[in-house]
């Protein structure tokens, strides 16, 4: 993947990760909450086959204009907005949304619709059912999320840190800072419960959609596939085996293989 | 010097196995702790408590406001005040305060303070208080990252209702309203004395000065641990080219008078150990949501508290520790005295609220240790600042021909 920093017309400065060959197919990966991690094979293994484009949303990395982005709409907008600025010269991206940024994903489809090929949902947020409550991620000490976003949480830990040891005051503090950075801004989203009312618009969705869940995913419990494929007008549900909450990173290639089976 | 009686109105019948069994005494405390028979008794002697302040002459008598929070039974703080309002008549009312993001629309705020300031006589002392993470944010679900532009916009709302003369159309980002017109009014003019309870930011220090607000420092920790705080504020103070009213500060300490020193730790000890040890038991978690800090803020931060191998640990703290690192001032009146001179001289501060009852404290002892700081501490403090006697503008201006319930209250019966 290659890094450079593209300008959205509303003034954001958005770090974009990139690769795969220019005349492929493109296709835009949003991220989760807790950002793009260090460990990219989920990207690689796509970019064999799209032009591969994961812009990290304002707030996260070296991302900025977070004070830009205040409610739900300024998000999704944000997102047709990137998507725009990548100048993609008129081909309908296929858009991959991950936690968070499937939420985003969700608004953009609602809004255009036509102006996607197609569109995978990997263990969204941004419903709410009362009987498979989401953990509240706002409380939780930097220790616990390990816990709740992965299968396998010791090697999830060490996955979302990029190895760094908390037991380090300096790495725990500089993670600390990211975090309230990141998770500041997908709180105007996400606090106090991540719903704003996707569901009553997800009619528009009319995009040909494909909602793939991981089977142990401890954040947004499995049912919420269940709930996104009866509330979207064309999708259907997979699900990935021995995965949490962060499918992407704890089993790329089955993922890869989900959306290169989907896209085509 | 202004002493001001402040009961934080802990839930009394916490068990001794708090710690052990709940990880927070705060956001998801079990309110099966809670019995409403039991807290009708609790609430009568806790308003009496204050109105008893009320009689001995301290200057105020304080209420704040916390949710879900078992060492505070005062989720509308204005209920309280307004049952003090009817049954003094000399006390300020120090309300501090009501956390100004909550309210939806923040004119609320401004109708009850100034019913409150009408009832009283022009007693009231308004707070504004942005709100802890765990009131603000867990419990009544405001964004962490946006907390800080909605108490903003609430603060200017209710300003400017307050000024206003003829109603006026307001289209805040958080707020509109077509109609703003302010009815009842408050009596003390241009509005009653602002405070706002602050934990350090340079921001709040900015925001106080900016409009002339009393900056309140209401922690646990103490004098001595106060003192950072206070010298970042002052020093900020003389940056900002603004006089050094003593004033303009104010300070919660924890306070203890009994006959001797011995005899303080006999029969308070218990009580400030249970506020300490059960009441203060906090999750970490519900603490710090990422976006109501600044970074600025976490890099100066401690990060102990948020570690797995901490989680399980407590060093129960002791009479000791309390009284050498100044958290607690206990003791025999002349110990008293000395420490609450060194408290406001080397703090700089022209008001103190004195919290009296504290933890499970019975209401005899209460009453008792009240009385001692009334009596044999308080007149001894009183002219600490004499160069700045007739400093008013940080104080209530009540109205001379004010009711006095108390007393009308028996003549009709």
């Amino acid at each position: 993947m290659n890094a450079r920093t593209l300008e959205t017309r509303k003034g954001a400065r958005v770090r974009l990760l990139e690769g795969g060959a220019d005349d492929a197919r493109p296709l835009v990966f949003l991220h989760g909450v807790a950002g793009l991690l260090d460990d990219h094979t989920f990207l690689d293994l796509l970019a064999e086959r799209y032009r591969v484009l994961a812009p990290e949303l304002p707030g996260y990395g070296e991302s900025a204009g977070e004070e830009l982005l205040e409610d739900m709409l300024d998000f999704a907008l944000h997102g047709w907005d990137v998507v725009e600025a990548l100048g993609l010269g008129g081909r309908r991206p296929l858009l991959v949304g991950h936690s968070m940024g499937g939420m985003i994903a969700a608004e953009m489809a609602c809004l255009a619709p036509g102006a996607l090929d197609k569109l995978v949902l990997v263990d969204a947020l941004g419903l709410w059912l009362d009987e498979h409550p989401v953990p509240d991620l706002f409380s939780f000490l930097p220790f616990e999320f390990g816990d709740v976003l992965f299968h396998d949480p010791d090697r999830g830990a060490a996955l979302l840190t990029g190895g760094l040891d908390f037991s380090d005051e300096e790495a725990l503090r500089e993670f600390l800072v990211a975090n309230a950075r990141r998770l500041g801004t997908a709180g105007k989203i996400l606090f106090p419960v991540p719903n704003r009312r996707v569901s009553k618009r997800l009619y528009r969705a009319t995009v040909d959609t494909r909602v793939v869940w991981g089977e142990s995913d401890r954040l947004v419990p499995p049912a919420h596939a269940d709930r996104w494929a009866e509330l979207l007008p064309c999708a259907s549900v997979t699900r990935v085996a021995e995965a949490g909450h962060m499918v992407p990173y704890e089993q790329p290639e089955a993922l890869a293989r989900e959306v290169a089976a989907f896209f085509g | 010097m202004k002493f001001t009686w402040f009961n934080l109105m802990p839930w009394p019948y916490l068990p001794e196995d708090f710690r052990e069994k709940h990880r927070s005494v705060w956001v998801d405390i079990p309110n099966t702790l809670y019995d409403p028979v039991r807290g009708h008794a609790v609430y009568h002697e806790y308003m009496d408590q204050l109105e008893y302040a009320d009689s001995l002459g301290f200057d105020g008598i304080g209420v704040n406001e916390h949710h879900q929070n078992g060492y505070g039974l005062m989720p509308s703080p204005n209920i309280i005040a307004a049952g003090l309002a009817r049954r003094t008549s000399r006390a300020a009312i120090c309300v501090i305060g009501n956390s100004i993001a909550l309210y939806n629309p923040p004119i609320r705020v401004a109708e009850e303070f100034a019913m409150l300031d009408v009832i009283s006589g022009g007693r009231l002392v308004a707070g504004f208080p942005v709100g802890t993470p765990m009131d603000t944010n867990f419990c009544y679900g405001q964004i962490p990252a946006l907390t800080r532009d909605k108490y903003r916009e609430a603060h200017d709302l209710i300003m400017r209702a307050w000024a206003a003369e003829e109603p006026f159309a307001f289209d805040g980002k958080y707020n509109q309203l077509r109609w703003v017109n302010c009815w009842p009014k408050p009596i003390q003019k241009p509005h009653p004395p602002i405070y706002v309870p602050g934990g350090g930011s340079v921001e709040t220090y900015d925001f106080c000065l900016d409009h002339d607000y009393n900056y309140s420092y209401l922690s646990f920790g103490g004098y001595k641990a106060g003192k950072m705080l206070l010298d970042q504020y002052w020093e900020r103070v003389a940056q900002r080219g603004k006089d050094e009213s003593p004033y303009r500060a104010a300070f919660a300490q924890l306070i203890a008078v009994a006959d001797t020193d011995e005899e303080a730790e006999r029969l308070y000890a218990e009580h400030i150990l249970y506020f300490y040890n059960r009441c203060l038991r906090v999750y970490p978690g519900f603490a710090d949501p990422p976006g109501y800090r600044t970074v600025k803020t976490i890099r100066a931060g401690t990060l102990t508290v948020l570690r797995r191998e901490n989680q399980q640990l407590f060093q129960n703290v002791t009479w000791k520790d309390l009284i050498e690192r100044g958290m607690v001032i206990a003791g025999s009146p002349e110990t008293v005295r000395q420490r609450m001179e060194e408290l406001i001289k080397t703090l700089r501060v022209g008001h103190v609220f004195c919290l009296l009852h504290n933890g499970n404290q019975t209401d005899e002892k209460t009453r008792h240790s009240t009385r001692l700081f009334a009596e044999r501490v308080m007149p001894h403090l009183r002219n600490l600042w004499p160069e700045w006697e007739h400093d008013e503008r940080w104080w209530i201006h009540p109205i001379e021909n004010r009711v006095r319930p108390e007393e009308t209250v028996g003549a009709r019966r």
